[in-house]
């Protein structure tokens, strides 16, 4: 009795730790993308605010990214699928004695580092277009072509892995049940193998474009004048970010959530009327809810969700953060103010104690000059506080969002000005 | 009788390396035949199978269909529908898709496959089960859509390898007359693969019986039965019981063997060694248990007699089967039919068993069926 309930607690215990440290960072990313602060935090919650998906969209790098991650993906999905299948079909074909060796060839790219698989596609590529003459450069030597060989050059080999396990469960029977009854080759391919395989073929697809869309490695070496998503993630990394990284975070992880809830649901529901057709009754409608919802948790998830969703696009078109953000930038000026009449006073003591203690003329006039000018100018930037701060704003970050700088109040003092300062040089 | 195509088998070898799984067969099997290959387990039944269906090419010798040679034409080409050991059904496929895939591929419109479907589904009594799917079928059902499925196709010769092996004890016995029915509706050849001997008896027109590869006997079931050629093929099929020995004289048809403990007994030479069986050559005697009888009071004079003690005896419904030991601890077989009363065989009583010499055959000793 005891040990079960230490058990049951210890297991619950181990699932509260697991999974915050599996989704704690993405939840608190998302979060981080409806916080007004400059810099994507949440624990100075400053605004609820909707303005980080306006920066993100407005951010045609990202978009140019996001367009082109898209783009490879597919070309990527397409030929590493296809590659992955002719692989995985040729290993059941192949003679017994060479499988393995030809196994080992063919997983080979999985094991070495996409560095260098970034770095000699495009080596090879670019000795292939030499050796072709100029007149195929412009192909050959375009990004897109590019990365979606080099990416589909170990993902082709992930794809026939996912091909392999599920042709070792076909029973190559039916291939000749099917040519016994008149079909050809290729119609004994395309009715009985392929649609064993689609769901395979589905699985492949999806690893593919996530593997293709995350790639950073290979693509680094190859992306040319298209760069990637990935790729202009880190380089705004290198100069500072703010929280539209944290909204597009936040919009890839609902699109997930989304898609996998879509998935158990429409399984779900397929599984219940399997199981209503084979006992011959008519799946009836709850008192509620309409069919489709009764008995799935994962359909209403799904719908409140939705509604969830709905309800965020809907106010953000009226929502308007302006009100707490001059709260919030009024309460900042505050504080500095504060701070620096602290300072001030602190400034001043110290000149007071120093001028007691009799400290020698040297010492002094290297003192005196800070403490002198320091309280100088904050004296009047306290004291013509709300008039002055909102141009000092402007001014220091004029390249972001002017309405968006609660926390340029900080002027030039704090570290996340700063470096919205940097990036919007 | 032979409307339908014929199938023959000319001197053929099939070798997997240099293992050899089918050595030098020649079968003859007229169309419109309901011809059976009964052999135990890894005999090359599959194997022969396959090469008439076209999965296998023969090392040697040739497969002609309707008098056609088959070599080079593929599976999809030949007028044969097989019906695989494990059925092969499309398991993401309707059972009325199943059925009329061989319609499919040649193009048929969906309505004129739901209307063949629904002929062939009352035909193997599965009315209104085909937007079933496979795996929602019962083996005997299976079995049924199997058959529906080469039947389809329109077959000249339709290839069953084994297809009742699955099935429990009654359904097998239901499904043996069904088929056999629809063997004779649709008028085609059908060769059948089996290691159930009952089964080939019960349906066959002829019969070959298989060993490794070998193929020693054809013919009817009758024949196979009473006059079997190899002692292999004495007893695998039925059972008998076999006394070893020499042959002590030959007189027309029958031999007189010296056994090695029961003394001498008389047999009829079985057809296929008639001029091969000299005095002196090592023989093996069969004799069916339940040709065996004890004798009553008057020993008649032309018939063997063989002394035995009843060791045991085992009720089987329709007749008791009486385990004897005869001289020498010779362990001899007896059937006795079940009449209604007490058998006169009791445990322990000694008897006098004879038959009649007509119905034991002798041949020259060989391999026996391995049980
Ligand atoms: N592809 C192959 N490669 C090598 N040996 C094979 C192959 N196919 C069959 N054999 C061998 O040929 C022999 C006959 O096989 P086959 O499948 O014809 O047996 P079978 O009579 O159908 O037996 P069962 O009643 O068990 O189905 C077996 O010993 C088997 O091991
Ligand atoms: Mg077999």
């Amino acid at each position: 009795m005891k040990s079960s309930f230490i058990g049951r607690v210890a297991l619950v215990a181990y699932l509260v730790i697991f999974f915050g440290y599996l989704l704690g960072p993405l939840f608190v990313m998302s979060m981080t993308a409806f916080n007004s602060s400059a810099f994507p935090s949440i624990s100075p919650w400053a605004c609820y605010t909707y303005e980080w998906f306006d920066v993100l969209f407005k951010d045609e790098r990202i978009l140019n990214g996001i367009r082109n991650s898209v783009i490879i993906g597919i070309g990527t999905v397409i030929l590493s699928v296809s590659m992955g299948l002719a692989a995985a079909l040729v290993l059941t074909q192949v003679w017994p004695k060479f499988r393995s060796t030809y196994y080992t060839i063919i997983i080979a790219p999985i094991l070495i580092p996409g560095v260098v698989l970034g770095i000699s596609t495009l080596v090879f590529w670019d000795r292939v277009s030499n050796f072709l003459g100029p007149s195929t450069e412009a192909f050959l030597h375009n990004g897109i072509f590019l990365t979606v060989l080099g990416q589909s050059t170990f993902i082709a080999s992930y794809a026939m892995l996912v091909f392999v396990a599920r042709l070792q469960r076909f029973d190559p029977g039916l291939t000749e049940a099917a040519l016994d009854l008149g079909a050809t080759h290729t119609q004994a391919f395309r009715k009985i193998l392929l649609p064993f395989m689609r769901p395979a073929i589905a699985s492949a697809a999806v690893l593919a474009f996530l593997a293709s869309f995350e790639n950073y490695n290979t693509t680094t070496f190859t992306f040319g004048n298209y760069p990637t998503l990935t790729i202009e993630l880190a380089q705004k990394v290198r100069y500072g970010i703010n929280p539209s990284i944290s909204a597009l975070a936040f919009i890839i992880v609902m699109l997930t959530i989304f898609a996998a809830l879509a998935n158990e649901a429409y399984r779900r529901n397929k599984q219940r009327n399997e199981d209503a057709r084979l006992k011959g009754v008519p799946r009836k409608a709850g008192r509620v809810l309409p069919s489709f919802l009764t008995g799935n948790p994962a359909a209403i998830i799904f719908v409140l969700l939705s509604f969830v969703v709905i309800t965020m696009f809907w106010t953000a078109q009226s929502y308007d953060p302006g009100e707490c953000k001059a709260r919030v930038l009024a309460e900042k000026q505050a504080l500095a103010a504060e701070r620096i009449e602290a300072l001030r006073q602190q400034r001043f003591q110290q000149r007071l104690e120093a001028a007691h203690s009799g400290v020698d003329i040297f010492g002094r006039s290297t003192v005196d000059p800070t403490v002198t000018e320091a309280p100088a100018a904050p004296e009047s930037n306290g004291a013509f506080g709300g008039v002055f701060a909102p141009t000092n704003l402007n001014s220091t970050a004029p390249a972001a969002e002017p309405e968006s700088n609660p926390g340029g109040a900080f002027g030039g003092v704090f570290a996340p000005t700063n470096l919205q300062g940097t990036d919007g040089n | 009788m032979s409307v339908g195509v014929g199938v023959n088998l000319e001197n053929l070898w099939i070798r997997f390396g240099d293992f050899v799984a089918v050595r030098n067969a020649n079968v003859n099997i007229n169309g419109g035949d309901f011809f059976s290959f009964l052999g135990p387990s890894g005999c090359g039944k599959t194997t022969i199978l396959r090469a008439v269906s076209g999965f296998l090419d023969p090392s040697e010798g040739r497969v002609l269909i309707g008098g056609n040679d088959m070599a080079g034409i593929g599976p999809n080409k030949r007028p044969t529908a097989l019906i695989f050991q494990n059925l092969a059904l499309f398991p993401l496929m309707k059972v009325w898709e199943n059925i009329t895939f061989s319609m499919e591929v040649k193009g048929a419109s969906t309505a004129e496959r739901r209307k063949r479907a629904d002929e062939l589904l009352d035909m193997i009594a599965l009315e209104g089960q085909g937007d079933k799917l496979p795996s929602e079928l019962s083996g005997g059902q299976k079995q049924r859509v199997a058959i529906a499925r080469a039947l389809c196709a329109e077959p000249d010769v339709l290839l069953l390898d084994e297809p009742l092996s699955a099935l429990d004890l009654k359904l097998r016995q239901h499904m043996r007359t069904e088929l056999r029915e629809i063997q004779q509706r649709v008028g085609i050849t059908f060769i059948y693969i089996t290691h159930d001997q009952g089964e080939a008896l019960t349906m066959s027109d002829n019969v070959a019986v298989m060993r490794a590869g070998v193929i020693d006997q054809i013919g009817t079931g009758h024949e196979v039965y009473d006059r079997p050629a190899t002692p292999f093929v004495a007893s695998f099929v039925g059972e008998n019981n076999v006394f070893r020995g020499k042959v002590h004289e030959i007189s027309g048809t029958q031999a007189l063997l010296e056994t090695n403990r029961t003394g001498l007994l008389r047999a009829e030479i079985t057809p296929a060694a008639i001029g091969k069986l000299n005095v002196g050559d090592d023989a093996m005697m069969f004799v069916r248990p339940e040709a065996l009888a004890p004798v009553g009071a008057t020993v008649p004079e032309d018939k063997t007699v063989i002394p035995a003690t009843v060791l045991n005896e085992e009720f089987e419904g329709n007749s008791y089967s009486v385990f004897l030991e005869g001289a020498g601890g010779k362990e001899i077989k007896m059937s006795l039919p079940n009449l209604g009363q007490d058998p006169e065989a009791s445990k322990g009583s000694e008897l006098s068993l004879t038959y009649d010499a007509r119905n034991a055959v002798v041949m020259p000793a060989g391999e026996l069926a391995s049980e």
